[in-house]
């Protein structure tokens, strides 16, 4: 059975209707890109699947593992093992990173029935983590976010969801406003968590980071439903002929 | 001499009352709860902790005359303030806390008042002064707490800081639920002096805090605040800062949490004198509102006389992000946890500038129970 099953799944926004019908199935160890133009509804799925409140789904099923992801709340999500980085990381005075990676890594294996982790492990993982995303360690005793570089927010993520070590990792937009230099570390540290065990969704609009982090398969959104689907080059193929092609093609 | 003072205070009472909401220093506080209670008065003992060695602390009624005559009620007015002029009138007994001049003690100066009502209300009206000669250097802290009863506590304490000296006040107020506490803080600052106040509010159903800082040439004055109230908490801070010379400088922060229907007033007055040229004042008050019944009036109340000053306030008054809340969520945070962690981190900075590490740790317990008390 795979990893994430999406079967007809419709998403509304303050009443209008954005996903329109997704199916997509997931399996562990596979990358899938969504592509597709603004507004498409490629975020949309994005924070649906992890839970964000301003999003009704208003039809379909999503299982995940083997578990309605739809009847869970976000913090449940999480625990079960789905991690989105944020298009828009939040920032979070008062709060430091290295407080809130701890709350956020015991709560997982709390739900997993494992114990906190001890001090000295814990700083040892976060440490070698840090290296992988090539960050700085005084960004541990920052608050969350706050007063990072749009840069600087986006390796936090992928940070992040490197302690935590999710089953399905969503990337949201990771690479937009990156310089390519970031664009090359955020990419590194995505596909160092590469593994047969987990799988990754790459919401992009952008070819570009596809050339870093190459999928198994492309999907191309438009007008809330997967109008397209294959490997590689289908990206490749975008690139060249832009979405308006591919749209026409469905319609 | 004490029973001059005291004349003139039951004189003045009995003159003016109780302040009403006609008086503009109370329009938000009605003060009716404790005009309309019969107290007897209350039988607690002055506090007699173990004080740090080099401060020299003596009652009141055997504290050096000449010491009395020349500071004992010179500050807090019976004039300007009802409450003090019915502590002046009340109080059995006091302490007197004299830092000698040069003297620096590190160990806190802890004053702990425990009040209670068993049956029948009670009223006790602590007093306090403290001498800080010139370039010594303590810690006060003034504790309150209590039982569920009702019962008025109405403590003034005024310090006298002498030149150069650097003072640090904390106040920590965790008054029983039926509690009315209403207390006044008068401080004279020497040049060059450094003054900080804590001011920690949590307990009581109905508070006034009243902190009147006099500076001169060259001070340095800090107050901080935190207050976090729920149920029908009413909680009112006044302070008045008074920049009657020049370069000195004033900073204030004061934070409020309030839940349920509570009520919180915030009036930060800055008053600048002609002399007074050269001065910095800072003043913030930021309020997380987070019930819809809850009701805060923050104002804030510069008067210059002086022209080349720098002067900034500014007042704020939100709701928790739902963004953050969801951020934490999305890593795996409950609910519950992500809202008192934002919460916490909200009074973060305000816990952070305590630099008694016990009484950090007091706050930052009380912070956790009184969140995780609340479900709204």
């Amino acid at each position: 059975m795979s990893l994430l099953e999406i079967k007809n799944l419709h998403a509304n926004v303050a009443g209008r209707e954005i996903l329109k019908g997704i199916d997509l199935s997931i399996n562990a160890g596979e990358v899938h890109a969504i592509m597709g133009p603004n507004g498409s509804g490629k975020s949309t799925l994005a924070q649906v699947l992890s839970g964000r409140d301003l999003y009704q789904v208003t039809g379909g099923q999503v299982v995940f593992d083997g578990k309605d992801l739809l009847e869970m709340a976000p913090e449940d999500r999480a625990r079960e093992g789905i991690f989105m980085a944020f298009q828009y990381p939040v920032e979070i005075p008062g709060v430091s990173n290295l407080y809130f990676l701890k709350a956020a890594l015991n709560a997982v294996r709390k739900h997993q029935n494992l114990p906190d982790l001890d001090a000295m492990d814990f700083l040892g993982l976060v440490k070698e983590k840090m290296a992988l995303m090539e960050m700085d360690q005084s960004l541990l005793n920052r608050a969350v976010n706050t007063g990072f570089s749009g840069g600087e927010k986006k390796r936090n993520e992928i940070f992040q969801m490197a302690v935590l070590e999710p089953k399905l990792a969503i990337l949201d937009e990771t690479d937009s406003g990156l310089d390519i230099d970031a664009l090359k570390v955020v990419a590194n540290g995505v596909n160092a968590l590469r593994s047969p065990e987990r799988a990754m969704i790459v919401v992009t609009h952008y070819q570009r980071l596809l050339n870093y982090i190459v999928p198994d398969f492309v999907h191309v959104l438009a007008e809330g439903r997967i109008v397209k689907s294959g490997g590689k080059e289908l990206a490749l193929e975008l690139e060249e002929s832009g979405y308006v092609g591919i749209e026409g093609e469905a319609a | 001499m004490i029973e001059r003072i005291r004349e003139e205070a039951r004189q003045r009472f009995n003159d003016v009352g109780f302040p009403t909401t006609h008086d503009e220093d109370w329009r938000f506080t009605s003060v009716s709860p404790i005009s309309r209670t019969a107290f007897v008065p209350s039988t607690a003992l002055l506090p007699s902790p173990v004080f740090p060695k080099g401060v020299e602390i003596s009652k009141l009624s055997e504290a050096p005359r000449d010491l009395l005559e020349q500071h004992l009620g010179r500050y807090a007015s019976v004039q300007t303030n009802s409450f003090v002029a019915l502590n002046t009138a009340n109080f059995q007994d006091g302490l007197l806390i004299l830092i000698p001049k040069g003297v620096v003690i590190e160990e806190p100066i802890h004053l702990a008042y425990e009040s209670s009502a068993n049956g029948q209300p009670t009223a006790s009206h602590p007093r306090t002064l403290v001498i800080a000669g010139a370039d010594s250097h303590a810690t006060i802290v003034e504790t309150y707490a209590g039982d569920g009863g009702a019962y008025l506590t109405n403590p003034v304490t005024e310090i006298v800081a002498g030149d150069h000296s650097l003072i640090d006040h904390y106040k920590l107020q965790t008054e029983g639920a039926r509690a009315f506490h209403v207390s006044t803080l008068q401080i004279q600052l020497g040049s060059n002096a450094n003054f900080r106040s804590h001011s920690l509010s949590f307990g009581g159903a109905l508070v006034r805090n009243d902190i009147n800082a006099v500076l001169s040439e060259g001070c340095e004055c800090t107050l901080n605040g935190l207050y976090l109230v729920a149920g029908d908490q009413h909680i009112d801070n006044h302070t008045c800062i008074d920049h009657a010379k020049p370069h000195a400088a004033s900073h204030e922060l004061y934070k409020g949490i309030l839940q349920g229907r509570s009520t919180a007033v915030f009036n930060g007055k800055i008053l600048v004198r002609k002399d007074a040229q050269k001065t910095d004042a800072k003043q913030t008050n930021k309020n997380l509102v987070l019930s819809e019944d809850a009701v805060i009036n923050t104002k804030p109340e510069l008067q210059i006389l002086a022209d080349d000053v720098r002067c900034t306030h500014g007042a704020t008054i939100g709701q928790l992000d739902p963004e953050g809340i969801f951020y934490l969520q999305s890593r795996g945070i409950g609910r519950v946890e992500a809202r008192n962690l934002l919460i916490f981190a909200f009074a973060r900075d305000i816990v952070d500038r305590i630099k008694v590490e016990p009484l950090r740790a007091q706050l930052e317990r009380i912070l956790l129970e009184k969140l995780h008390g609340s479900r709204n």
